[in-house]
């Protein structure tokens, strides 16, 4: 069973058109990964598929359930990192895990796991706010996936995050047989190597998709041009 | 053609009009206390009642915008409440007109029927403010939809409060509407028909014309294509408006009703 | 629903207790605003009517004030999207906030009540203490469930503090009109006072109507 099944998903922002034309497939396990320049539909596209937007047009089809009819079928089973943290500033990184786990019921076990996983559990206990960026992003990774999600949506994971940071999230969001992943990034050089499947978008249409085996680098710093 | 009904709904409207009009000023005798200044009944009535029963139709579209999700039923819901605020405009000035014909101030507060006008039409001026004020189309329209279905809900239950608040020391200084003799009753109905057909032909028209610059604009996109889209597209804007599928398209027929 | 429902409140108390940015406020709030009428109306002692008409509005603005900050954090920061791709039911978020904003309207009053007891109410408060209660409870459901309402209409537009105010308000006469009617003979001294049924009862019919109404509507208003 494909993990994502999109055919001709289109949406549109008042008059014009966000996305348009969208069809892909993605079986279990493996990774996609879209490019494409700023405004271009990425996002867009992201946030369809962990079904915080309706499609307006087309087939959408996630873990088996189709959207938007179904979305309450794959909340829980999706985890997103977009560009905002989703975390509370007030609150600590510990209050603010245990919140998310509260909603997704996981246990608290889980939480402190997480914490020692992204290295946060000596600032656990204070507030988000003084915290620097890199930390919070370190703990919007495990907010990401504190519920095990089996489909991964990731916008531009490595933002903020150091070389270190990085190599300390990649159990946690890097390729597994147990989650699908669909990765947006600008850096064709980095996440060329860790895409099954490429889709590179233009002004809300796909541009290109391919298996990532048979995609030429040029072909995708064309996109941007 | 968008737009086919509308020369035979604006015909209907001038004909009820004018026959009204005639009705008015010919037919319907003069009332004992109040004089000539008692005809603007004829006309601040049926505003008053067009305006209502506008402000709920627009709830009952809203209603169902929601339910489908369709942007054509935010369009006619906007068009509807937006109309019904004018006319609930002409209300409030008629019934100050005749609150200083009868009894010499331009406001009075013992006129229930006034006073729960004056609170919905506060309510509904927000309407388009809180459309302009959000910029992405489908959230405003969706947002607008709850406005408007929370405010039609408020209107019985505003002039419910009022009524049971206003103290009945005067009698009512507009009068009610029931225990007409038949020339003035007969006279009433044709007003209020009039007033209903003006109202939904001037909401015909509106629509047309938004249908109309949509599809002008959807067809420029078509041809321009990007070089339309450098240029900034549509600026920001508190009406509603329609995707591209709903305006050009081989699927839709001309007869699509908006 | 329940599991959500306390969730999200111990994230909101949480919240206002690490940056006290609504009760607190309001309080103050009323407590000046009674300072100020006593100028405005160059009075030293009010009743009857003009009490209550005092107590009301003072009241309802001071309500406005946590009402424009009830959805602020979410907006800003938490993001409604972390709540919405849990898997919970979405108008846990509407039961959630307007708890909160009845605990923050409960904590208010105990203050408020106090305040215009002692610098502007004329006659002694004693007995009609528990009538007063009673209409400042059916008040406060209607506020806590159309302040939410309208909260969450007005937080991610562009002039979100101004919009509030100006939906909020008209919606809100009803709850004046009943709770002003109500608690004035309560404000006379008298030993007997106690509000009139009908008011109390146009309170609980609107509380109720709109409770309804927030239910039915509010999932629409937190999808993006």
């Amino acid at each position: 069973m494909a993990a994502l099944e999109v055919e001709g998903l289109a949406r549109h922002y008042g008059e014009r058109e966000a996305l348009r034309d969208v069809s892909l497939s993605l079986a279990e396990g493996q990774t996609l990964v879209v490019f494409g320049p700023n405004g271009a539909g990425k996002t867009t596209l992201l946030r369809v598929l962990a079904t915080l937007l309706r499609p307006h047009a087309g087939r959408v089809s996630v873990l088996g359930s189709s959207l938007p009819d179904e979305a309450w079928a794959v909340r829980g089973r999706v985890g997103l990192l977009g560009h905002e943290p989703l975390l509370y500033r007030e609150l600590t990184a510990q209050e603010n895990l245990r919140f998310h786990a509260r909603l997704h019921r996981v246990g608290e076990e889980r939480v402190a796991q997480l914490l020692d996983a992204v290295a946060m559990g000596g600032r656990a206990r204070e507030p988000l706010r003084t915290l620097s960026r890199g930390m919070v992003q370190r703990v919007a990774v495990a907010r990401a996936v504190l519920h095990e999600p089996e489909l991964l949506l990731l916008d531009e994971p490595h933002s903020n995050l150091d070389p270190a940071a990085v190599e300390l999230v990649a159990p946690l969001i890097g390729r597994s047989s147990r989650r699908t992943r669909v990765i947006c990034s600008h850096d064709p050089a980095g996440m060329l190597a860790e895409a099954d499947l490429v889709l590179g978008l233009r002004a809300g249409r796909p541009a290109l998709v391919a298996a990532a085996a048979e995609v030429d680098p040029e072909e995708i710093a064309e996109l941007y041009r | 053609m968008y737009g086919k009904s509308l020369r035979a709904l604006s015909i209907s409207t001038v004909v009820a009009m004018a026959l009204a009009l005639s009705l008015v000023f010919f037919y319907a005798p003069l009332e004992a206390e109040q004089g000539f200044l008692q005809k603007i009944f004829y006309v601040h009535v049926p505003l008053s009642i067009v305006a209502l029963c506008g402000f709920v139709i627009g709830a009952l579209l809203a209603i169902q915008h929601l339910r489908t999700r369709d942007p054509r039923w935010d369009m006619r819901s906007y068009v509807a409440i937006h109309m019904s605020l004018i006319f609930a405009v002409g209300a409030l000035i008629t019934g100050s007109i005749w609150a200083k014909g009868s009894w010499g101030h331009w406001w009075v507060w013992n006129e229930p029927t006034l006073v729960s006008f004056l609170i919905v039409f506060l309510l509904y001026a927000t309407y388009q403010p809180l459309r302009f004020a959000i910029e992405d189309p489908e959230r405003q329209a969706r947002y607008a939809s709850v406005f408007a279905i929370t405010a039609g809900a408020f209107v019985p239950l505003n002039f419910i409060a009022v009524r049971l608040s206003t103290a009945y020391v005067h009698p009512r200084v507009l009068g009610s509407t029931s225990n007409l003799p038949a020339p003035m009753a007969l006279t009433f109905v044709v007003s209020l028909l009039a007033m209903a057909l003006l109202y939904a032909t001037l909401c015909k028209y509106e629509l047309t014309a938004k249908h109309t610059r949509a599809q002008v604009r959807a067809l420029r996109r078509r041809l321009l294509g990007d070089a339309e889209e450098a240029r900034g597209g549509r600026a920001r804007s508190a009406a509603p408006s329609l995707p591209p599928s709903a305006t050009i398209g081989p699927r839709t027929s001309p007869r699509t009703a908006l | 629903m329940r599991s959500t429902v306390a969730a999200l409140l111990r994230k909101e108390l949480l919240v206002e207790l690490r940056t006290l940015e609504s009760v607190p406020g309001m309080s103050l709030f009323a407590v000046t605003t009674f300072v100020v009428f006593h100028f405005a109306l160059n009075r030293s002692t009010v009743e009857g009517d003009l009490g209550a008409g005092i107590l009301w509005v003072t009241l309802l603005f001071a309500a406005i004030l946590g009402i424009n900050r009830l959805f602020v954090a979410d907006a800003e920061e938490g993001g409604f999207d972390g709540f919405l791709l849990a898997p919970v039911e979405r108008t846990a978020m509407l039961v959630a906030k307007a708890l909160t904003l009845l605990a923050y309207l409960v904590v208010l009053e105990l203050v408020a009540i106090p305040a215009f007891a002692l610098l502007l109410l004329g006659p002694p408060l004693g007995h009609a203490l528990p009538g007063l209660i009673g209409v400042l409870a059916l008040g406060d459901l209607g506020v806590a469930v159309i302040g939410t309402l309208v909260a969450a209409l007005a937080v991610r537009t562009r002039a979100r503090d101004l919009l509030g105010p100006l939906l909020g308000l008209p919606l809100f006469v009803p709850i004046v009109i009943g709770g002003a009617r109500a608690t004035s003979p309560l404000l006379t001294g008298a030993h007997n006072a106690a509000p009139a049924a009908r008011w109390l009862l146009t309170l609980g019919l609107y509380d109720l109507v709109f409770g309804l109404i927030a239910y039915a509507l509010f999932d629409f208003l937190l999808e993006d």
